[in-house]
């Protein structure tokens, strides 16, 4: 029981002229939550289906609860359950034959899989919804039924693959307090995400994921402390009085001072918290009047930009199978 | 209209207490055998069948145009008349007919692969080929409905099979056990082609030189050499002969050993390829 979650070193899969996954090292501890945090097309699905033993790696190694994914995958996949990107259920099917299907393949006979399957859909609440196809399903009883197909026999380690993509706030609420309840008992949970607050809720730790390689790694303070050591946001009341604003953050602050599109907004890094009310002396005695003076960590949109030099959100340019965009 | 359509399923929110134990009540009985899986896999495209019945158009309707068209169209140019030219073309019209609905499983899955479906059942800790396996079991139940219905509508314009029942239901046999051999092309295509409209296309290509390529519809003594000589070799003609021996109540002879030495090789050659593939598809 004292190996280590997940273990990889120099994990790489290469489709192509891509290296969609590019000589990546983890070192998972057991229990938690892990988040694979990075925009569409960085790697983190091509990872999570290498863990999962359902494609192999072109180069280096990757042990999962201490059992090598290659030649150990049989016992690896005893251990480990996958809640697709996409849906991992049948939509053909009905909730309940979907959960007896897996209860079965699972070992589960004749009346104690029907059993175990409908005991799972009481629990993620969709009881009533046993009897019907689950193409007619919404999103977010689409995603339980799936998660709820993961553990019909209780996993070491589950690996979610954006789990909740394309929900609504209600479903995704939903989602988070089901992977609470997994690791409460004391299930490992792998996520990936690509949403900022979703890693920053639930993940104890977080990989940042770029074309391929880990860019960072830390709890989600760590990472935004790796930014500097805080962001100063002021809101000017007056939007005239914003560019002498701004000039005397600059002398006071001695740091580049960045103009949102919020006409009254300033945002400035921050090394050294002290300067702070030195500036706010400052506007006070230049008589700006001010909305707002906040210091606070950097939000993960920051940390993002700070290590990729891009934003988090890149739609469509380059999903890994995506379309050419007309130009 | 007097029906409003169905309301829109509902459903509550889970509550963390009910999964807790969920969770805790998870322990896993022993794990099953190779049959079990298989077995529950076909039982999944038997559920598939029930819930989306059209599926079955195409061993139910698809058949009986085929035996109307080929029974009229050539049955008095080839035979006289189309009486005795049933007698000749029944037991290869059911062969063509289940051989073109093989066809159908490497689209099926590839469809289940694009889907996400293929990667729960992957990664699950069960015997490897169980899901693939289920599907080909699962197609036999399509499979003897198409030859059926074949047969029921080659009754009915005129054929009267000396072997009688048993004879017909021993030839539908081994039809079934070639054509679960012949399914791991298609299911190895479904892997390694990456649209449906791929597997299909080049499915129809491998299929047609094998079906038409043959004894079915002709007697093969008046073709060209060349074309005899591939009729020799082609897998399908073995099975027209196997089929037609029995259903016509005359001995099966060496074509016993042609029909089941070709159903291994395929097993053995497309089912390793398949296996091979099966753990890094795309």
């Amino acid at each position: 029981m004292s190996a280590l979650a997940i273990e990889t070193h120099g994990l790489t899969k290469v489709y192509g002229d891509t290296r969609a996954v590019d000589g990546i090292d983890l070192s998972i501890a057991r229990g938690g939550v892990h988040g694979f945090l990075g925009p569409n097309g960085a790697g983190k699905t091509t990872a999570i289906r290498m863990l999962a033993t359902l494609i192999r790696p072109d180069a280096g190694t990757a042990r999962v609860l201490g059992r090598d994914v290659i030649h150990e995958a049989d016992a690896v996949r005893s251990q480990v359950s996958l809640t697709g990107q996409f849906a991992s259920v049948d939509e053909d099917l009905t909730g309940l034959e979907n959960l007896v299907l897996i209860a079965r393949l699972y070992g589960y006979r004749g009346a104690a899989a029907t059993r175990r399957a409908a005991d799972l859909l009481e629990a993620f609440g969709l009881a009533d919804a046993a009897d019907r196809p689950v193409k007619k399903y919404s999103g977010g009883m689409r995603r339980r039924v799936d998660i709820a197909a993961s553990i019909v026999a209780t996993p070491e380690l589950l690996f979610l693959d954006e789990p909740t993509t394309g929900l609504d706030p209600r479903a995704r609420n939903e989602v988070w307090d089901i992977i609470r309840a997994l690791v409460a008992h004391g299930t490992t949970v792998m996520l990936t995400t690509q949403y900022l607050d979703e890693a920053d809720q639930l993940a104890d730790r977080i990989s940042v994921i770029d074309s391929g390689k880990i860019i960072a790694e830390g709890t989600s303070s760590e990472l935004k402390h790796s930014v500097g050591a805080g962001a100063l946001h002021v809101r000017v009341m007056h939007r005239d009085d914003r560019e002498a604003a701004r000039r005397i953050l600059v002398r006071e602050l001695d740091v580049t001072v960045d103009t949102a599109n919020d006409p009254q907004l300033l945002v400035a890094a921050l090394d050294d918290r002290s300067r702070a009310m030195r500036a706010l002396t400052a506007l006070e005695e230049a008589r700006i009047d001010l909305a707002q003076f906040a210091l606070g960590q950097p939000t993960l949109d920051e940390v993002f930009l700070a290590l990729t030099g891009h934003e988090a959100e890149r739609p469509d340019t380059d999903r890994p199978e995506g379309t050419e965009e007309a130009a | 209209m007097t029906t409003q359509a169905a309301p829109e399923p509902t459903a509550t929110a889970p509550t963390e207490a009910a999964i807790a134990s969920a969770l805790a009540s998870g322990a896993r009985p022993p794990r099953p055998g190779a049959l079990t899986t298989s077995v529950t896999f076909g039982w999944r495209a038997l559920l598939k069948i029930k819930h989306i019945p059209e599926q079955l158009f195409d061993v139910t309707v698809f058949p009986v145009m085929m035996t109307l068209i080929f029974t009229y169209l050539f049955g008095g140019a080839i035979a006289g008349s189309t009486a005795d030219y049933i007698a000749y073309l029944a037991p290869g019209i059911l062969v063509q007919s289940v051989l073109f609905i093989t066809m159908y499983t490497g689209a099926t899955l590839r469809e289940d692969i694009d889907k996400g479906v293929f990667d729960r059942f992957r990664s699950l800790p069960i015997w490897r080929p169980s899901a693939l396996v289920g599907m080909l079991l699962g197609d036999a139940v399509r499979y003897t409905v198409a030859a059926t219905v074949t047969g029921i509508v080659c009754v009915l314009v005129g054929w009267r099979p000396d072997g009688g029942f048993v004879g017909v239901a021993l030839g539908v046999l081994v039809l079934l056990v070639f054509a679960f051999a012949l399914g791991w092309i298609w299911i190895f295509l479904g892997l390694l082609l990456r649209s449906q409209r791929a597997v299909m296309g080049v499915s129809m290509m491998v299929l047609m030189p094998l079906v038409f390529g043959s004894n079915i519809f002709a007697d093969p003594a008046t073709m060209p050499g060349w074309l005899q000589g591939w009729i020799e070799v082609n897998p399908v003609a073995h099975v027209v002969n196997a089929v037609r021996a029995l259903m016509d109540g005359v001995a099966v002879g060496g074509e016993w050993v042609w029909v089941l030495g070709w159903s291994a090789a395929l097993v053995l050659v497309f089912g390793s390829l398949t296996m091979w593939r099966y753990r890094d598809p795309r």
